[in-house]
């Protein structure tokens, strides 16, 4: 049975038709897929399938060592949202919930090349210099969560210093361990900075700056 | 699994330099309600709201609204949204609104990024915001186990030890939501259970739930993490040490109304004083739902004020 109802398809197809370029969406599963992995790939088949637009590569995280490398995936389910170039937005876990509807802004974010954030924003992110790693933890049900990843994706997008994960909180316990998430949205930059809650954008952004530091 | 998407945008500009007949403050469920009624009166309106759905989004399973025998609060929001959207309504959406003003008969609202919008009337409908303890370790520990919404971070509590501080329905609902992950829930109450008996014997035969009433919180303890809570008798000296990983609050709301507080009456709870036409005490100006004294904070009552809300300021301007 199809993960889409009819309803929420035809809702994507529609939205999908204002795809500007082409994208593709690059999953990473294994041969004895873990349970929300085979739903992940099953959601993005059944995604890329509305549009022309969206080509899909699966991937498999043993066997394709070299590329799950290449694009610094370390954890299963996994999900690279890619446009003309790979743009540093990632997602870990199946996205439902609210992140379903993140995931398809981060598709239309990268097939318009543009983001919503601001110039000023934008000038800023320019003068990074090092390279930049946020982890948004999320969970389905979190109304707030959304707002702080995809601000995070979308300042990949501008930022090729900057890699952006949006990881479902409940899908990967032994980094809630790590990094003692007890709420959500959480966001953890480059190890070392962390905050928690929807932030502005401007506020976001001066704890994106520390890592310059 | 549910794939929760935007409802589609009919953009309708969003004007600085004009009039409107309404300008409705907040996107919940009065708000929403209130924005179809003036405009099946075709008013022009504009709703400025910091999201939309306010609190109902953080109902993980409405039974309550009729219609629906069960439908999870983010959905039927979804739903008022969607019909919303088939009106031609304004709606500035993530502003908050951070002052409310009246000069000769016309309100302007003043929003936190620093727009202006005038208005003949104004319909408040921000709603309530979680409360604070307001004890030891409460705010250093947010985010580190502390937490005011069941809904977002229960997942994050799997097989921990939590405690549920409140006796209303918000707190017997984090109580039944966190009963799938925890392996222990106290439930912390002042002076006795007050939820709906339907949600309480959910908890009960859980097994899960101890039910500790006539404590309060004293302080919260931990270093880098809540690690536990001392709980002391509400009338006595008796003390309590909990281990817990997770505390929850939910002792109830205040309402969101710091921007109007010069402009409009409110009680001894900060609540904006309407009467059954939902008006205030000034002329123009009207509130609907949790954000008024208006006893019952549901769902289905704040839809029904805001509707009410709206045919008062639009008899108001037809016979102004
Ligand atoms: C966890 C939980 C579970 C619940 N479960 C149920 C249930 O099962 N059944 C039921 O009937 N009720 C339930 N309720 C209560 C119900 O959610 C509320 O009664 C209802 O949402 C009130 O609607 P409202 O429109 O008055 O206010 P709100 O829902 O609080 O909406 C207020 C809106 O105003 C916006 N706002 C706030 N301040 C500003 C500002 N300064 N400027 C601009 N916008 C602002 C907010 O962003 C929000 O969009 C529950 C509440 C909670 C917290």
């Amino acid at each position: 049975m199809a993960l889409l109802s009819e309803k929420v398809r035809q809702e994507v197809e529609n939205i999908l038709k204002g795809l500007k370029d082409g994208l593709k969406l690059v999953v990473f599963t294994q041969e004895f897929e873990c349970p929300t992995c085979e739903d992940n790939r099953i959601l993005m088949e059944e995604l890329s399938a509305i549009s022309d637009k969206v080509s899909l590569e699966v991937l498999d995280f043993v066997s394709d060592k070299e590329k799950a490398e290449y694009y610094k995936v370390d954890k299963i389910p996994a999900m690279v949202v890619e446009g003309k170039k790979d743009y540093g937005i990632r997602f870990y876990g199946i996205p439902g919930g609210y992140e379903f509807a993140s995931l398809i802004h981060a598709m239309m974010m990268v097939s318009s090349k543009s983001s919503t954030l601001s110039t000023e924003t934008k000038e800023q992110l320019k003068t990074l210099t090092k390279p930049v790693h946020i982890q948004v933890f999320v969970t389905p049900t979190c109304p707030y969560c959304p707002m702080a990843f995809q601000m995070a994706h979308e300042m990949a997008l501008e930022s090729p210093l900057i890699t952006s994960d949006m990881i479902e909180a409940t899908e990967f316990p032994h980094l809630n361990l790590k990094y003692n998430v007890f709420v959500v949205p959480k966001v953890i930059i480059n190890e070392a900075i962390e905050f928690a809650g929807a932030l502005p954008a401007a506020e976001f952004l001066k704890h994106v700056m520390k890592a310059e530091r | 699994m549910e794939f929760i998407l935007p409802a589609e945008l009919k953009e309708v500009p969003v004007e600085e330099a004009k009039l409107y007949d309404l300008i409705i403050i907040g996107a919940g469920p009065a708000g929403m309600t209130a924005a179809v009624y003036a405009a099946r009166k075709k008013l022009a309106t504009l709703v400025i709201s910091k999201n939309v759905g306010g609190q109902t989004l953080l109902a993980p399973g409405v039974e309550t609204y009729m219609g629906y025998q069960y439908i999870t609060g983010a959905e039927l929001m979804r739903k008022f949204e969607e019909q919303v959207r088939q009106f031609p309504i304004a709606l500035l959406i993530g502003e908050g609104v951070t002052k409310l003003s009246m000069k000769d008969n016309v309100f302007t609202v003043l929003t936190s990024h620093g727009k202006n919008f005038k208005s003949k009337t104004v319909i408040i409908a921000s709603g309530r915001r979680a409360r604070s303890l307001n004890v030891l370790r409460e705010k250093e520990l947010i985010g580190r186990g502390v937490s005011y919404c069941a809904t977002c971070d229960a997942p994050l509590f799997g097989g921990m030890d939590v405690a549920v501080i409140g006796s209303g329905n918000p707190a017997l609902t984090a109580v039944n939501e966190l009963i799938t992950y925890a392996r222990k829930i106290y439930n912390i109450v002042q002076v006795s259970v007050k939820a709906d008996p339907i949600l309480i014997e959910k908890a009960e035969r859980s097994g899960k739930v101890e039910f500790l009433s006539g404590y309060e919180v004293k302080e919260i303890q931990g270093e880098d993490k809540v690690e536990r809570i001392v709980i002391k008798q509400t009338k006595g000296d008796k003390e309590v040490v909990l281990d817990v990983g997770g505390v929850f609050v939910e002792i109830g709301a205040t309402p969101n109304v710091e921007f109007a507080k010069d402009v409009v009456p409110l009680n001894e709870l900060n609540e904006i004083v309407v009467d059954c036409d939902c008006k205030t005490d000034v002329a123009g100006l009207f509130a609907a739902g949790d954000v008024t004294n208006v006893p019952e904070k549901q769902i289905i009552v704040a839809a029904g004020e805001g509707a009410k809300a709206a045919l008062s300021a639009y008899h108001y301007l037809i016979e102004s």
